[in-house]
């Protein structure tokens, strides 16, 4: 069985928005002791703002908008985008960007079709071959990052023309078709498919949302649980700082941004997944739409202070706008002069809080 | 018993007051910063304000400036209601605020940052550079100032950027004139020039509040002074009659003992850490010293001397150009800074805010960092508990004034901030810790606490290296002192020789000359 986001067969459980669920499910795991106040406040408010356009667009369209398809649909629309947030985010942790990430991930989808379809590598072996690649690319930024000592803008938007450039070259400029079966990598609906016999299971769910989902909660315990996301913190808090506490800051620095290139990798096999073919182009602009949903999430571009929930509910308000004024009929062109208030708004309120809170 | 200067503060109108405040009330959230404080500035004179970190003295510069607004209370001027909403306005006032950090573009010349925002123009838009510089060159010459107008700031010393801030505050007309602990990062002699431009500045109509923690300066530029605690006004007296001991038991409100001298001086131990013809490319030239088990070992300069670049060099925060670092014999040549604490060498900055503490992670993940591979994590993945364990350990060990380890770095005090440093190279279990200016922008409460410390663990086998500006402070911890000048040594001193005198004459004479006059001084010292 596949996903189609065009079906609109309605589930038995139509009940509870499944945004929320996934959230809450998702904060259980946020479990970071030190600045916790302060960042609980900050997914409050986000959190929040996810609800009320929620309640907005249910209000707006209570047929269609909070049906349990239309749910599913806003989830499986925010897979690519989450997915290379969720990297993003730890690389602006550090006090860095990933300009690259989009052009990345196409990339990465072209290796994946060149692994599979050119060379016949098994999709098992293929899969986590094109997802390393997309580290390489990332542990290529952090040397240039953390060794020649580039501006992390510079650096990444280098890759970003590099990688946008090769994935033309290596595709010779054609879209590369995958074998069947690949697809199911995200159209397919596992837990659908009777998974664990005699428990009811949400039917016609996208194993996209499922991969994310993983993805997340992979993030989330590299950030609050490792010495990786320990060292991103600090050397976001203070780079020198943390070199002068013994803490070799040049080699954490390429693995986090290669980590966040694994997930520029998956994020890649994605949306190759999704199309069912390899595009060459068409990377351009996910990378910002990526720092967006961080930033909505209430991680600071300067570093020192983020959260992988935060990502998430980001992810979430940028699917739910885009999947809520389509469905009201906003023109697009409007859509991303909305999405641009959104960010200004919650960058704003953001810094609204922390003034108040260092006022003392 | 000290004499009040000036029991009953006069009013509004007394002709010899410029600078008045009455009633002054400050709160924030939670916390009342001032509470009724006074302040009388005369004319003509230097007054000394002091008071501990958090005593109140930065919100009062604040409220003056207008970068606050008070709740209660009156400012006069020479008995003129005194109001200002923003710092252009009391500059315009004519009262000058010289922070502890500079606001200068690095950048602009000399001549550029004294007349930013109103430099001559033609068509008001064109620069004129040779006229801006003519009338920097006419300032800086009135004020009789060592600068060149056209060079860059940043290529300037410390002092002398501290001297654009004064002329940049002077140009403006100044008859107030408040300098923020304006010696924190000068040396001995910057100090002494500072001190002449201040009696410079000084005239019937002018006034000068001079915010300092150094005592024994007060004594030497500052005609009255002022001590507050705990945002509450304490006493004034005058500098001629008051001991230090005074001031500093009203500003601590406990006596406090300052002539301790250093403890378990000893020569019979094992050598721990050797460096020989350590150099590195800009500055040191052949450093050579031993560092025994449990010694204290001070390093005294002036500022550019190279003490804080011995120190990086040693554990290859910065690259050396030959040398060999030897730990108990063993060649370590550590080439960065995690090597070095690996082989057990832990590194103090002098600027704990910038090199030293993550400010916004909590007090817990900045003791733990050091450590955090090697002790409080498994297969990668980070043990909270035993981290909150050991960091509560800490806390109650170097007695570190916070509600919780969980706090954030940037909420503590100087002192406790220094003491979560400390506690982070303790919990490595570190031999060798290198303090760079351990008491920096430290109360003097805290740095009473801080020698403790350091005796402490000296005591306990640790051996210390101990940068410091404050030649009180090396004499009295250090048990042999290192003196540098120009990337050099140029004498290691034993404790029971050393005395202010001597360090100061092999700092500021590096060519060996001085050694005979060191000497004689150290005789002289003798004989007192």
């Amino acid at each position: 069985m596949t996903y189609d986001p065009t079906q609109t067969t309605t589930a038995p459980k139509s009940d509870g928005p499944a945004a929320s669920v996934a959230a809450e499910a998702l904060a259980a795991t946020a479990t970071s002791r030190g600045q916790a106040i302060r960042q609980r406040l900050q997914q409050l408010l986000a959190f929040g703002g996810l609800a009320i356009l929620f309640i907005v667009f249910a209000i707006a369209s209570p047929q269609i908008f909070p049906s349990y398809s239309n749910v599913t649909n806003i989830l499986f629309s925010a897979v690519v985008v989450g997915i290379l947030a969720l990297g993003a985010t730890l690389v602006i942790i550090t006090g860095g960007i990933d300009l690259s990430v989009g052009t990345g991930m196409i990339f990465c989808g072209v290796m994946s079709a060149t692994f599979i379809t050119n060379w016949h590598i098994p999709i098992a072996l293929g899969v986590p071959m094109a997802i390393l690649f997309g580290g390489l690319l990332g542990a290529v930024n952090g040397f240039n990052v953390a060794v020649n000592k580039l501006p992390p803008f510079i650096a990444t938007l280098a890759m970003m023309l590099i990688a946008g450039g090769l994935a033309l070259v290596v595709s010779k400029e054609a879209p590369i078709y995958f074998p069947t079966g690949y697809q199911q990598i995200s159209t397919g609906t596992l837990i659908g498919d009777n998974l664990l016999p005699g428990v009811p299971l949400p039917r016609n769910f996208p194993n996209a949302v499922i991969v994310f989902a993983v993805a997340a909660i992979i993030a989330t315990v590299l950030l609050n649980r490792t010495l990786l996301g320990r060292y991103d913190l600090a050397i976001g808090s203070n780079e020198e700082a943390t070199a002068l506490s013994g803490v070799n800051v040049k080699k954490w620095l390429i693995v986090i941004y290669a980590v966040a290139g694994l997930f520029t990798g998956l994020a890649g096999v994605m949306i190759s997944a999704r199309l069912g073919d390899a595009q060459p182009t068409g990377g351009q602009g996910y990378e910002l739409q990526a720092i967006a949903a961080v930033v909505i999430g209430g991680t600071s571009l300067s570093g020192g202070k983020g959260s992988i929930v935060g990502t998430l509910i980001g992810a979430l308000i940028i699917a739910v706008l885009n999947n809520g004024l389509q469905i009201i009929s906003v023109p697009q062109e409007w859509r991303d002069v909305i999405l641009g208030i959104v960010i200004l708004l919650a960058v704003y309120a953001d810094q609204l809080r922390a003034r108040r809170g260092s006022a003392t | 018993m000290p004499v009040p200067a000036n029991d009953s503060l006069t009013g509004p109108y007394d002709a010899d007051l410029l600078l008045q405040a009455e009633g002054v009330t400050k709160s924030f959230p939670g916390v009342k910063a001032l509470s009724g404080m006074r302040l009388d500035l005369r004319k003509g004179e230097v007054l000394a304000l002091v008071g501990e970190n958090g005593a109140g003295k930065s919100t009062l510069m604040k409220l003056l400036t207008g970068i606050y607004q008070m709740e209660e209370g009156q400012f006069w001027l020479e008995g003129q209601p005194l109001s200002v909403k923003n710092p252009k306005e009391a500059q315009e006032r004519g009262l000058a605020i010289i922070h502890q950090e500079f606001n200068l573009m690095p950048d602009l010349t000399v001549a550029q940052n004294i007349f930013i925002g109103r430099e001559p123009l033609t068509g008001g838009f064109f620069t004129k550079p040779k006229e801006l510089e003519a009338q920097a060159r006419e300032l800086i010459d009135r004020l009789g100032l060592p600068l060149d107008p056209s060079a860059k700031v940043h290529s300037l010393t410390v002092a002398k950027q501290q001297m654009v801030e004064i002329a940049k505050a002077l140009s403006y007309n100044a008859r107030v004139l408040i300098m923020d602990e304006p010696t924190a990062a000068l040396n001995d002699a910057e100090v002494d020039t500072l001190h002449d431009l201040i009696r410079r500045f000084i005239t019937p109509q002018t006034g000068v509040v001079y915010i300092s923690h150094r005592m024994p300066e007060l004594k030497r530029i500052a005609d009255r002074v002022t001590v507050i605690r705990d945002g509450e006004y304490i006493d004034t007296l005058n500098m001629a009659e008051a001991t230090l001991d005074q001031v500093i038991s009203r500003m601590v409100g406990r006596a406090i003992d300052t002539s301790a001298r250093p403890e378990n001086v000893r020569t019979d131990r094992p050598v721990l850490l050797t460096v020989e013809n350590l150099s590195t490319k800009e500055l040191l030239q052949d450093v050579s010293f031993d560092l025994y088990e449990g010694e204290i070992l001070g390093f005294a300069g002036l500022m550019g001397a190279g003490r804080t670049e011995v120190a990086r060099a040693i554990v290859g925060a910065d690259p050396r150009t030959s040398g060999t670092i030897r730990l108990r014999g063993k060649i370590v040549n550590p080439h960065n800074a995690a090597e070095a604490a690996k082989q057990g060498i832990g590194y103090l900055s002098e600027d704990r805010k910038k090199y030293g503490l993550m400010l916004g992670q909590a007090v817990a993940s900045n003791i733990a960092i050091s450590s955090l591979a090697d002790q409080f994590s498994r297969f990668g993945f980070v043990n909270d508990r035993a981290i909150a364990k050991v960091a509560g350990e800490q806390r109650v060990a170097l007695r570190i004034k916070t509600p919780s380890v969980a706090q954030l770095a940037k909420n503590l005090s100087g002192g406790n901030q220094q003491k979560v440093v400390i506690a982070r190279w303790l919990v490595k279990n570190s031999d060798v810790l290198i303090f760079d200016e351990p008491t920096r922008g430290i109360d003097i409460g805290a740095k009473d606490e801080i020698y403790h410390l350091l005796n402490r663990l000296a005591s306990e086998g640790k051996s210390i290296i101990m940068i410091s500006s404050e030649l009180p402070e090396v004499l009295r911890l250090s048990h042999r002192i290192v003196v540098m000048a120009e990337g050099r040594i140029t004498a290691v001193l034993a404790a029971a020789d050393a005395s202010q005198e001597s360090i100061i004459a092999l700092a500021t004479h590096p060519d060996g000359g001085p050694l005979a006059a060191a000497g004689a001084d150290h005789h002289e010292e003798d004989a007192r």
